[in-house]
């Protein structure tokens, strides 16, 4: 098709001003894997079923790739890269690492955030609730027993510290 | 896959985008939380020249409460209505819904405009809407028009909204604490497409049911409301409700469709375990 308009856009990603002239077409993760080259977010069925893509925006864990990069405009980014260097996650990183709960590791930054937004939402969730939060995450290494097992124990080692802290 | 090229355009007021859409007509899709529209796009199941995003009109978000009725704008997200002590309190149907749609990643963005105005036969907003007997609201540039939801779904994926119009919000009516609400479905997995559904609101006072309102969703080609099976229902107490005779009515009411994932037998049969459940959870709540 003739006379595509580029489309101009303003974000923060990871805490850092980008500015960027993108294709309409181009979807979130694609802009964050392609022109940015944070290429932790990964690229699996590219319809929203698998969870690979997972990106937060605004607070909120969505689909890279059901997001396009111009809807970014204004927004507030945070790719799995993000999150690993701010600290967020590496109680979660260092469980699932301990637990093997990662084989070839396609879906774990995806697993990393939505977990994440789990935790910051309910401080004592049951397995099932983990398992229901996850479950638009797909594994097809580990299973899943051992992604619920590293973040369950991660919720238990959390509220145990809150509690400490508090008395 | 990658989506066929497309402008875009995010106009930030409604009339803009009205504007925009009159003047594209069918060439164009409105993309709201773009979880079903987006993946069309991608595997280019379809592939429109232009988008116009509806993100930036601020009056198409939000949930407000007047005497006879709870108002959802459009834009609003599955999210914000599983949060909200409004939907909780005065249509707790719609609370209940929110965690058979999908994933948590997709209900941060999909809306309750975008659900209904897509139409999808296994979807729950439309039963739930069908259920409330609500109405969707739809403005183009020349007027605004109310339709009653079980006349605004019309066949698979087709309903009562115009190329030159868009939802621009959702209204309840407010029932009292007498309304019993139930929601189930039978899925493959949690978040999956159901493969049956049954959206389920009726007063039951000292007992008694009236006003009954059962409708089935991923068995035919729209929310069907099970009228026969409802005419069961009226009038009658509930902990003497003869199983055996309203599932017989629900027999009457549903035509299912076979799909990939039940046949149009297992169907049936799934419909009368899910009313089953409704009645039995009607007499323990109470």
């Amino acid at each position: 098709m003739d006379n595509i308009e580029q489309i101009k856009i303003n974000t923060v990603v990871n805490g850092e001003k980008v500015e960027a002239f993108v294709e309409p077409r181009l979807s979130l993760v694609d802009f964050l894997r392609n022109e940015l080259e944070l290429t932790g977010s990964h690229v699996g069925c590219e319809h929203g079923v698998c969870g690979a893509c997972s990106i937060q925006v605004d607070g909120s864990v969505v689909r890279g790739c059901l997001m396009l990069a111009s809807q970014a405009d204004g927004a507030d980014v945070i790719s799995i890269e993000g999150a690993s260097d701010a600290g967020i996650v590496a109680d979660l990183q260092k469980a699932f690492h301990e637990r093997n709960a990662l084989q070839c590791g396609f879906c774990t930054p995806g697993m990393l955030l939505t977990s994440s937004e789990l935790l910051d939402q309910k401080k004592n969730p049951t397995r099932a609730e983990i398992r229901e939060y996850l479950s638009g995450n797909y594994c097809r290494c580990t299973g899943y027993e051992a992604i619920i097992d590293a973040v369950e124990t991660v919720a238990i080692d959390r509220a145990g510290s809150s509690h400490n802290g508090k008395s | 896959m990658k989506p066929a090229a497309f402008n875009y355009k995010k106009p930030s007021t409604l009339t803009g985008v009205l504007e925009l859409l009159r003047e594209s007509g069918e060439d164009s899709n409105i993309l709201a939380g773009g979880q079903s529209l987006m993946p069309t796009l991608n595997m280019r199941l379809s592939a429109p020249s232009l988008l116009i995003d509806i993100n930036g009109v601020d009056e198409l978000f939000g949930i407000s409460v007047t005497d006879n009725t709870v108002r959802i704008g459009s834009m609003t997200r599955h999210a914000e209505l599983e949060k909200s002590s409004v939907i909780s309190e005065h249509i707790p149907l719609i609370n209940a819904a929110m965690p058979y749609i999908a994933h948590p990643a997709i209900r941060n963005r999909g809306t309750i405009g975008g659900s209904l105005a897509l139409a999808d036969p296994a979807a729950e907003l439309p039963a739930c809407l069908c259920a409330l007997r609500g109405f969707v609201e739809m403005t183009s540039t020349s007027a605004t028009r109310k339709v009653e939801a079980k006349d605004f779904f019309r066949a698979l994926y087709e309903t009562d909204l115009k190329a030159n119009e868009i939802i621009t919000a959702i209204e309840i009516p407010r029932y009292d604490q007498n309304y019993f609400s139930f929601i189930d479905e039978l899925s493959r997995r949690h978040g999956d497409y159901a493969m049956c559904g049954l959206a389920f609101h009726a007063k039951i006072e000292e007992k008694i049911i009236s006003d009954a309102q059962i409708v089935f969703f991923a068995v035919e080609a729209k929310p069907i409301i099970a009228v026969t099976a409802m005419r069961e229902l009226e009038g009658a107490k509930i902990s003497d409700v003869s199983l055996e005779v309203l599932q017989g009515a629900v027999g009457n009411d549903l035509d299912p469709f076979g799909d990939l994932h039940a046949s149009a037998t297992l169907k049936l049969h799934y419909a009368k375990e899910l009313i089953k459940r409704a009645i039995t959870s009607g007499i323990t709540s109470g």
